[in-house]
């Protein structure tokens, strides 16, 4: 399965030391190293000398020329402070609770229901499934479950668990459940990948010591499973930090929830303030660099990258 | 008694999880049979015209879109698998310098966010005058597939036992025979999957896309910019369709695999 093989980089290359370097390797390696240079790496490098643009002298609306404006970072700090923490915010939110409702499905998938394949196969298409269709309708199906006139939200109020004039949808709950929901997937599998294969004697060995059900868990099966929770918690923190589908008005946000993406994309896309969005997102990409280098260095799985 | 109880309370959580991300997949369909005007909102009955009609509504455009993303999926596809296979086998296969380095650069697409991705390409084609167009979108979603082809090519090389090539060499046959005839065909599971993740990536991608696509509307696009006018059921049906297909594949790329496994269990 494609998307289990992601989780699974751990694989070792054969210890084939005797075949040395070759015009072959060079053969395989250029074309497509070099297209990542062309469309991953010098559009970064254009994008942070983007980030200090200044707007043309006399130039139309959305001219800028090269220049160095570090103030265009002071000046989107200043503005989007509000939108920068936001994003972090929820995507740790995202994160927490996904790992939390992830865990016990991928430990009953992994561990529970190896004795029945049938089972494991069936529900492992399930975690998949929503993949299979659009991300955006999927998002606009609860954005409709949510709505004020749905059933669910009627039925709240009717039973008062909801407040009369409350709202769902365009509320900071809404944008972190849809993110938990979208990324689900990419935290469930993973931390699957890693239960699969864990031993069960060490579990057994565990209690055989007296130890709780608890404490086995907390000493064996949490360090154990500790490679899956890291690429669980990167594969859905990164994408939810700068996602703006979840966060926007016509989708599950409202005004008061936009995040850095939808800010990045207006400021491309509709002010035509290039140096700003270009400035938004290094802010973006270096906060998660710090971010994933701190926690891979913390949790001392350096070798999975 | 409470040791019987605390035996389902994993089965039952598990299911109800899996219930809950069914939720929207259920609702996509569902309302897909819904005989709606021109939002697909609030459930007026059942209907299977917009199956039987889907390229009818809005003078094809939702057909149109679809297409589209279809044929930029294939592209990107094509040109990622290739340059991501010979990427993992030379990873894989070959010793040289930088190796490492090359390693964390390659990992480094998939760790930077969507956005940034998006807003890179559209700076440096906005920097250059390209304008945006089809051709835009292809090498932009060719450029973020490439990684995961390495990552899931990779896995395969490494299980490849290279005594199998080798003694393709020692009965003299040359590097392409040998490649074409031992090589390719073992790896050819994992470069489907490659293949097929890397076309799931295209096809639903819309947060790259939507930077760098210019007036070219592809499927997801298309239902992004109709969010806020009311998206008609006919999209719905097109997201059916495609789950029910990519489910046929899923599983019987499942059911083939369990077979061969078995097959080599009863060989050994």
């Amino acid at each position: 399965m494609a998307l289990a093989a992601l989780s699974t980089s751990t694989a070792q290359a054969p210890a084939d030391t005797s075949r040395k370097s070759s015009p072959v390797a060079l053969f395989l390696l250029l074309p497509g190293i070099l297209y990542l240079v062309l469309f991953f790496l010098t559009p970064l490098v254009s994008l942070l000398l983007t980030s200090f643009k200044a707007p043309t002298e006399f130039g139309d609306f959305g001219q800028f020329s090269y220049a160095f404006r570090w103030e265009n970072y002071a000046d989107v700090i200043a503005t989007y402070w509000p939108h920068i923490i936001r994003s972090f915010g929820y995507a740790l939110a995202a994160t927490f609770f996904a790992l939390i409702i992830s865990y016990p499905l991928a430990y009953f998938i992994g561990v529970k229901a190896r004795r029945w394949p049938l089972l494991q196969s069936l529900a492992l298409v399930m975690v998949i499934a929503p993949f299979f269709i659009s991300f955006l309708l999927r998002t606009l199906a609860w954005k409709q479950i949510f709505s004020d006139e749905s059933f669910l939200v009627t039925s709240l109020k009717a039973m008062s668990l909801l407040a009369p004039d409350a709202h769902v949808t365009g509320t900071a709950f809404s944008v972190i459940f849809g993110l938990t929901y979208n990324f689900i997937p990419f935290m469930t599998l993973p931390l699957y990948t890693t239960l699969e294969r864990l031993d069960v004697r060490y579990l057994e060995a565990g209690s055989d010591l007296y130890a709780s059900p608890f404490h086995v868990f907390r000493k064996v099966t949490i360090p154990l499973s500790m490679p899956g929770i890291v690429a669980g918690t990167l594969l859905t923190f990164i994408p939810a930090a700068g996602d703006y589908i979840n966060a926007s008005r016509e989708f599950l946000g409202g005004t008061g929830t936009q995040m850095i993406g939808n800010v990045i994309e207006a400021n491309f896309l509709v002010l035509q303030n290039f140096p700003a969005g270009a400035a938004l997102s290094i802010i973006l990409m270096s906060v998660i660099l710090v971010f994933v280098s701190i926690y891979v260095k913390k949790s001392g799985t350096e070798e999975l990258l | 008694m409470k040791h019987s109880i605390g035996k389902w309370v994993l089965p039952a959580y598990s299911a109800l999880a899996l219930l809950i991300l069914m939720i929207p997949i259920g609702y996509t369909f569902v309302y897909s049979f819904n005989d709606s005007l021109k939002s697909n909102i609030v459930w007026r009955g059942f209907t299977f015209d917009k199956w039987l009609n889907v390229c009818n509504v809005q003078n094809g455009a939702v057909c149109e879109a679809f297409g589209n993303s279809i044929f930029i999926a294939v592209v990107s596809t094509v040109a990622a698998t290739t340059l991501g296979t010979m990427i993992a086998i030379a990873m894989v296969r070959y010793r040289f310098k930088f190796r490492s380095q090359l390693s964390l650069f390659l990992f480094l697409p998939m760790a930077t966010p969507e956005v940034v991705l998006g807003a890179g390409l559209a700076a440096q084609f906005l920097s250059i005058g390209v304008p945006k167009d089809m051709t835009t979108i292809i090498l932009a979603h060719t450029m973020f597939s490439i990684s995961f082809v390495v990552v899931a090519v990779k896995a395969r090389v490494a299980t490849l036992d290279p005594a199998l090539e080798e003694a393709g060499r020692d009965l003299y046959g040359s590097a392409l025979q040998v490649f074409l005839r031992i090589t390719f065909p073992l790896l050819l599971p994992g470069i489907l999957a490659a293949a097929l993740l890397s076309f799931a990536l295209s096809f639903d991608d819309f947060i790259i896309t939507n930077f760098n696509s210019g007036n070219v509307t592809t499927f997801p696009k298309y239902i992004w910019v109709s969010a806020a006018r009311g998206i008609p059921a006919e999209a719905n049906v097109i997201a059916s369709a495609v789950f029910i297909l990519a489910l046929i594949i899923v599983v019987s790329v499942q059911v083939s695999g369990a077979a061969r496994a078995k097959r080599l269990a009863k060989m050994n």
